[in-house]
């Protein structure tokens, strides 16, 4: 298995969004599961972000317009919870879990080790735009811990030698 | 004790419905559609099954508070938000076994007369969002879901709904406010989801673990389910042990198993030699035991007897090695990120106890912080809040610093004057040492 990197649109790009077919056919499918078009909000946001890799404020206002919502109120929403990018990712977000169960089996380790290696700590990226750190909460796979996840996929049962390998083969993979 | 939850666990290809049907799957389905939903519902309530997402209810109860003359539509969800920490159970039966959550979903959502249902997943689920996503294609194709069920002329579609990182939408009211698309911002109750619930319709929110026990209380019969465990305390449950212990995972185990047969038998004891220093008995919002309470029962009421609660069985082992002071600020700090911040003492209290608590940790704790800390969390709990969360640091934080103070006071001993602040009134801005930072 090897994560895919997420490739950020241009906020250029980004400025004002207009869906292709595809993505247009993709939400009226979403629009019929829920009642309302208000609670199709998370799901749209989450193709934009597949798509796009962030969301933004061009992008708020495209899903806004098409949910009859109000930017100001997708806004709201895509604060509120942590996995939106609300800037340009790097191809590879570190999400480093640090609750409790992983504290205390080595993340903290695990931190130290991207700090000497990529020499970036939590709410860092790397000046080439491949890799940036984030310290998550609680994961949900505390009995593999350490974890990190990187992009979609989990990491488990980590040490630093792991985390090398990892990082090698997500730094020579990354086009 | 033979498994139930985790029995397709390390079966090859356990996730496909071919190996589901070849368990005897979906039998559970067909006997739930010829009993009607009346006698589906009485089964669930003589087998006594508690909600296994934390809170304990009896999960027949709550279908019953569903108004049965009501005319509009019903909503069943499937509880996977999974982000109490500790926590990793529902992950383990998704890996495994899809579609005995699907077939568990199906027969709540029969018996309360639901044709739309729900599954509510973390954001971070990626893979398994996509696994039950798998499952449910595979059971439309087979006909077992969609218009008609079986062949029983009962329709029913499952949606999965991601969230998108939020620990606040495990709670139901505000796992219910995400689905409608709005921030997740638990609401007062009442009125209970039961009667004012999804989209302002009845609805039924119902944890992974315990809608994946309802086949089984149906082939298997509400008097094999209570056999199990002892009365009011019925049944499997699933304990996600993490931390210090040699082998930490999931273990399907009967009620009232001790935690010392879970922590040194089944888990191995505790790692490199060392000796049991303290436990959360049920995800980091239970009160915190010591190694002195390790035969305490693990069911509900037990739990409840020695102060503290089963919650969702996440259990997290602390060796000798562990600074208590450093794990009240771990959690903390999560409790603090997690606060919705809707309600005042929840929102203030969690970021004033990150602030003492990191200050005692920097050399510069004060005599009166413990009780500070303890005052904080009687106000941040007891019903000051809309939703348990304010009790989900209180609790914990307070035992902690009720059953461990020594440790809180030795380094208050040793402590420093903090430097002289510009705004005295402003919270702590000097260094957070603790792990994981």
């Amino acid at each position: 298995m090897s994560t895919a990197p997420i490739h950020a649109a241009n906020p250029e790009e980004l400025r004002e969004v207009r869906f292709d077919a595809a993505m247009e056919s993709q939400i009226a499918e979403l629009l019929t599961h829920y009642p309302i078009p208000r609670a199709a909000l998370l799901p749209v946001l989450w193709l934009c972000q597949k798509r796009y890799g962030w969301i933004a404020p061009g992008v708020m206002e495209a899903v806004a317009a098409r949910l009859g919502l109000s930017p100001a109120y997708v806004q709201g929403v895509v604060t509120f919870y942590t996995m939106f990018h609300t800037t340009p990712p790097a191809r590879f977000v570190l999400q480093v879990c640090t609750t409790l169960s992983c504290a205390v089996c080595g993340a903290g380790e695990l931190l130290a080790h991207l700090r000497k290696r990529l020499g970036i700590g939590p709410g860092e990226r790397t000046p080439d735009g491949t890799f940036q750190i984030v310290g998550v909460q609680c994961l949900g796979a505390c009995g593999s811990a350490p974890v990190v996840q990187v992009n979609d996929d989990y990491y488990e049962n980590l040490d630093p030698a792991k985390l090398d390998a990892l990082l090698d083969e997500l730094a020579a993979a990354k086009e | 004790m033979e498994p139930t939850l985790l029995k397709a666990r390390g079966l090859e290809g356990s996730r496909t419905l071919a190996s589901y049907l070849s368990r005897g799957g979906y039998e559970g389905l067909r006997r739930a559609l010829a009993l009607g939903p009346q006698e589906v519902t009485k089964s669930v309530i003589d087998s006594e099954l508690r909600g296994r997402g934390g809170a304990g209810f009896p999960t027949g109860r709550k279908w019953t508070f569903v108004p049965k003359d009501h005319p509009g539509p019903r909503y069943l969800v499937c509880n996977a938000d999974e982000s109490e920490p500790g926590t990793f159970k529902d992950r383990e039966i998704i890996e495994h076994d899809p579609h005995l959550v699907i077939e568990g979903i199906a027969i709540a959502s029969f018996a309360i007369g639901a044709h739309t249902a729900y599954i509510y997943i973390r954001g971070e689920f990626v893979r398994w969002a996509n696994l039950l996503e798998q499952a449910l294609g595979e059971a439309r194709r087979e006909k077992i879901l969609g218009a008609d069920v079986l062949g029983s002329g009962y329709s029913l579609d499952i949606w999965v709904h991601r969230g998108a990182g939020a620990y606040i939408c495990g709670e139901e009211t505000s796992l219910l406010e995400s689905l409608e698309g709005k921030r997740g911002f638990p609401r007062l109750k009442p009125p209970f989801p039961a009667v004012v619930g999804a989209f302002g319709k009845p609805t039924v929110v119902n944890n992974v673990e315990t809608l994946a026990c309802l086949p089984s209380i149906l082939t298997r019969g509400p008097a094999w389910f209570a056999s199990i465990g002892r009365p009011r305390n019925t049944g499997p449950k699933l304990f996600s042990v993490s931390g210090h212990v040699v082998r930490p995972g999931v273990y399907e185990l009967p009620l009232g198993v001790t935690f010392r047969e879970i922590i040194f038998e089944h888990c191995g004891g505790i790692r490199a030699g060392r000796k049991l220093k303290a436990f959360f008995p049920g995800g980091s919002s239970a009160p915190v035991l010591t190694a002195a309470e390790v035969d305490t029962k693990a069911d509900f009421d037990a739990c409840a007897e020695a102060g503290t609660m089963l919650g969702s069985g996440g259990v997290i082992v602390l060796d000798e090695t562990v600074d208590m002071v450093e794990a009240a600020a771990n959690l903390a700090h999560f409790y603090a990120h997690e606060s919705c911040g809707q309600c005042t003492p929840c929102r203030e209290g969690s970021d004033w106890l990150v602030d003492i608590l990191h200050r005692i940790l920097a050399g510069h704790g004060r005599a009166e912080d413990p009780d500070t800390i303890l005052r904080i969390c009687r106000f941040a709990s007891q019903g000051m809040t809309i939703c348990p969360l304010g009790d989900a640091f209180s609790l914990p934080i307070s035992s902690i610093v009720s059953k461990f103070r020594d440790e809180f006071e030795r380094r208050i001993a040793a402590a420093t004057p903090a430097p002289p602040r510009k705004h005295p009134v402003l919270p702590w801005a000097g260094p957070r040492p603790g792990f994981g930072r």
